[in-house]
């Protein structure tokens, strides 16, 4: 999206403000690290888990919500309808409409802004956004040749027809196509683009395990304290995010070998980047009514949405900085500064896009030439940011993320009081990102 | 049946070698089913005198369907006998009973109840009739003894004047709702009962509380109030989440993560029950644990985290749930003890201790002026053997003699604790207070 874009930014609006979507509550499966202890669970096992979890917190079994509206990253062809078939196997009204909403990393988010603004428009009174991702149970394909070969096999009509078909099968092609984290593209992993995208911008090692180490303490402590008793419904044995280290220390990090870029200038560990991970989350949304009516809390309200796009491929931008993009638009609309927000949660898919995107936006250049604007952004207090640990300590399961995020941010808003106002920022492969404000209620 | 020894002598071959070496034979309980009568067959109703109680439970039957006899006639079999012996003051007003209930029990229907009614020896008249109330209780145990096949026997004692308030107690016992509840003494006092629209939704439009109710005993509790029409409000720790979720969703209530012993577990209870369900009229107090060592070998740890987890955190939840704006006047509040805090456990002094505690607790709560005032009732259930996932762990032998040390030859399962938690919770039963009644078959351990 150009800069120039800004000029329809308030045309999106019709005469009078609709209602705000009510953020009531979440939940999410512990996540746990790839073949380890959800190995065996499928996408629909997991958002299953928690849409139950969510469903008897709030006391649903046997309601109609408006709609769920879900989905994952990495799914298997037969998944074709996850969400539908994770209502049903449900303990929700099986009169519950459902669809599938697949956008990268931001799958959770953009299908919370959906049900958001269906309930924003008076479309629907209820709704169940969510996400699942698992990195172990991946859809594996037949080989590409192969199923070339097989379906020209299918089309032949006579026995000449079908040798021939035959002929053209070879051994390479039991080789089977197994799902790769790498733009199409360019042939580049999403790590390799950020660590370009780190170095351009002079992002050091130190501050990157700064940020993993203080993700795990905030996480750790935000345990402790309780704050995921009403979050998380624990699954297969899991009571915590299985990547969680409580005592990890920048020293202990600094000892891990970079895996993404090469030679000196190369900054990115396992240490400071998020492992592949399975997982799944829900959020109930609503009318302010319709919670009501249920006795049931309204923790937020979804206040604004923006999602952008950059040219990675051509246009010489780093595949993760589409949410440096969003941001302006969303401001300009409310009115706000980026330091207005109370807190941020900004995805950690690595420490590097949480710094880089922040070092953007402090930049006159940057916001700019880039941005067009007339100022920087400018610098946030980082004790706003990602309070309670964020993607580096819980892991991040594709599609799950934003729904963690949006239920997580909500009740720190709840914590904090009516008004307090929260920003949440996703980056998505494909050079997108999503974000999205909530406000306490 | 899950019991591997009433497996065997239930199977063809096994009854025969059973019969033959004189072994004990379990029965299969009648148990409660929505819908279907409260017995089996007809009634066998008298007693000595006036026998006020035995009128009201003629007139309870009839409106059930259920035909009452005054008199057996030979080849008669009765599904129960009803002995209203409450005006009994001489010993030798005790054979009434006898020449009642004798010609009854061999022709007594499987699963069949006697149910004797009498009055409180402590509030007799004179040595007699202290005496010859006491010894109804002694009857009454030998008959559950000599009962079979799934019988029970059970005594009601009735308070003068609160000959109403016995109903609840008599339909009960009656039922298969108390299947494993056999050689008690359940006490009916004053108290407003009230009786319920329909019957098949005794706990309709109440909200009830269950802590611990993921699984076991818990999860059978929330299922049985939710089955009598309450809305369930179930509790376990967050680790147990999953479990949870899986019981709240089942009986239609809702979920709370929630460790009891945490400081503002009341208040989150109470501030959960008043948001979400508008009040609280039910709080079942179910969570528990166990951490066994002989007490020579029991560290602080065990000996702590058992008291207070089974004690200390009901006592102080109730400080809000009991306070004024939490439940509500009417209530009924259900704790559970255990057969350990009765006759005591080896292994088990923290549990023992704990247990007794629950006892202690209801007598001082059902003898509070406020509570009562409120009309707010507090009972025990004290379960015996019951068959759950703790149970099953226990060693093969031990566990085949706590299910046979019973004059039921079986364990209990987790719905029988249930079905008398959900009695003690009826406004129709707001007669009984202060009562800790054992599901336990009639145990030999602690009787």
């Amino acid at each position: 999206m150009s800069p120039s874009a800004s000029s329809s930014r308030s045309a999106s609006r019709t005469s009078g403000q609709p209602r705000r979507a009510a953020v009531i509550g979440g939940n999410r499966i512990p996540f746990a690290r790839q073949n380890a202890a959800y190995a065996k669970a499928s996408n629909q096992d997991m958002l299953t888990a928690a849409i139950e979890g969510l469903v008897a917190r709030h006391g649903l079994a046997g309601e109609q919500v408006g709609e769920v509206a879900a989905g994952a990253v990495l799914k298997h062809a037969r998944d074709f309808n996850l969400t539908r078939e994770s209502v049903l196997g449900s303990s929700l009204s099986a009169r519950t409409p459902a669809y599938d909403v697949q956008q990268a990393c931001g799958t959770g988010l953009e299908a919370a802004i959906l049900v958001g603004n269906k309930i924003a428009l008076g479309q629907i009174e209820s709704g169940i956004a969510g996400g699942t991702d698992t990195a172990s149970d991946a859809p594996i394909a037949v080989n590409e040749g192969l199923r070339e070969t097989l379906l020209t096999l299918n089309r032949a009509k006579t026995p000449g027809q079908r040798v021939k078909a035959l002929t053209g099968l070879r051994p390479s092609q039991l080789v089977p196509e197994i799902p790769r984290n790498v733009e199409p593209r360019t042939g580049l992993s999403m790590g390799e683009h950020m660590a370009q995208t780190a170095k351009q911008w002079g992002i050091s090692r130190e501050a990157q395990d700064e940020i993993a180490a203080s993700s795990h303490h905030n996480l750790a402590a935000a345990y402790d304290r309780g704050f995921f008793d009403d979050l998380m419904t624990p699954f297969l044995g899991q009571t915590r995010d299985q990547n969680l280290r409580p005592d990890s220390t920048v020293e202990k990090l600094a000892t891990l070998k970079p895996v993404f870029g090469r030679g000196e200038g190369a900054t990115m560990t396992a240490g400071n980047s998020t492992p592949l991970t399975d997982g799944a989350s829900a959020v109930l949304l609503g009318s302010d009514e319709w919670a009501q009516e249920r006795g049931l809390p309204v923790l937020a309200h979804l206040v604004d949405a923006q999602t952008a796009a950059v040219d990675y491929v051509t246009g010489n931008e780093g595949l993760l900085m589409a949410p440096a993009y969003a941001l302006p638009h969303l401001l300009a609309r409310q009115g706000m500064k980026l330091q207005d927000f109370d807190l941020v949660e900004i995805h950690e898919a690595f420490a590097a896009t949480v710094l880089t995107t922040l070092a953007a936006w402090e930049s006159e250049e940057f916001c700019r030439d880039r941005l067009g604007l007339d100022a920087p952004i400018g610098a946030l207090d980082r004790d706003r940011l990602n309070v309670n640990g964020s993607s580096l300590a819980a892991g991040h399961p594709f599609a799950a993320t934003g729904g963690r995020i949006v239920a997580s941010l909500a009740k720190m808003l709840h914590e904090k009081g009516s008004g307090a106002r929260g920003l949440i920022s996703i980056c998505a492969a494909g050079g997108q990102g999503v974000m999205a404000i909530l406000e306490a209620a | 049946m899950a019991g591997t020894y009433a497996g065997l002598v239930n199977s063809p071959v096994g009854r025969k070698l059973a019969t033959q070496l004189g072994l004990p034979r379990p029965a299969t309980l009648r148990r409660y089913a929505v819908g279907e009568p409260l017995v089996e067959g007809s009634v066998l109703v008298g007693g000595l005198g006036p026998a006020p109680v035995a009128e009201r439970v003629r007139a309870l039957l009839k409106s059930e369907g259920i035909d009452t006899v005054d008199e057996l006639a030979d080849g008669d079999r009765v599904a129960a006998v009803v002995a209203d012996l409450t005006e009994a003051a001489e010993p030798s007003d005790l054979d009434a009973l006898r020449a009642l209930v004798a010609p009854a029990l061999r022709g007594l229907r499987p699963s069949g109840r006697v149910i004797v009614v009498g009055r409180e020896p402590s509030s007799a008249n004179g040595f007699a009739q202290a005496a010859t109330r006491r010894a109804l209780e002694g009857i009454t145990r030998s008959i559950g003894k000599e009962l079979r096949a799934g019988a029970t026997a059970n005594l009601v004692l009735v308070g003068d004047g609160a000959e109403a308030n016995a109903d609840a107690a008599v339909r009960f016992l009656l039922s298969g709702r108390a299947a494993y509840v056999d050689g008690q003494v359940v006490r009916v006092g004053p108290g407003t009962p009230t009786e319920p629209a329909d019957w098949a939704k005794p706990l309709a439009g109440k909200v009830a509380v269950v802590t611990g109710a993921a699984r076991g005993i818990g999860a059978s509790i929330a299922d049985v109030l939710a089955r009598d029409g309450a809305t369930v409000l179930c509790v376990d720790i967050p680790a147990a989440g999953d479990s949870l979720a899986r019981t709240a969703n089942r009986v239609g209530g809702t979920a709370l993560q929630l460790d009891v012993t945490a400081d503002d577990a009341g208040r989150q209870i109470l501030d959960h029950a008043t948001a979400r369900h508008g009040g609280l009229d039910i709080v079942v107090h179910n969570a528990g644990i166990t951490r066994d060592k002989l007490l020579a070998n029991m560290d602080q740890a065990r000996w702590s985290s058992v008291l207070d987890v089974n004690l200390g955190s009901i006592l102080r939840m109730n400080e809000v749930l009991l306070a004024d704006g939490g439940i509500r006047d009417g209530g009924h509040v259900v704790l559970v003890s255990s057969i350990a805090g009765i006759a005591g456990n080896r292994g088990q002094t923290n549990y023992g201790a704990s247990k007794a505690g629950v006892i202690g607790l209801v007598d001082a709560l059902a003898a509070d002026e406020g509570l009562r005032a409120r009309g707010i009732t507090v009972n025990a259930v004290a379960p015996g053997f019951i068959e759950t996932e703790m149970t099953a762990k226990v060693p093969f032998a031990t566990r085949e003699v706590g299910r046979l040390l019973n004059s039921l030859n079986q364990g209990g399962l987790p719905v029988d604790v249930a079905e008398t938690i959900a009695w003690f919770s009826q406004d129709a039963n707001a007669g009984v207070t202060g009562n800790v009644v054992r599901v336990c078959g009639q145990s030999l351990l602690g009787a």
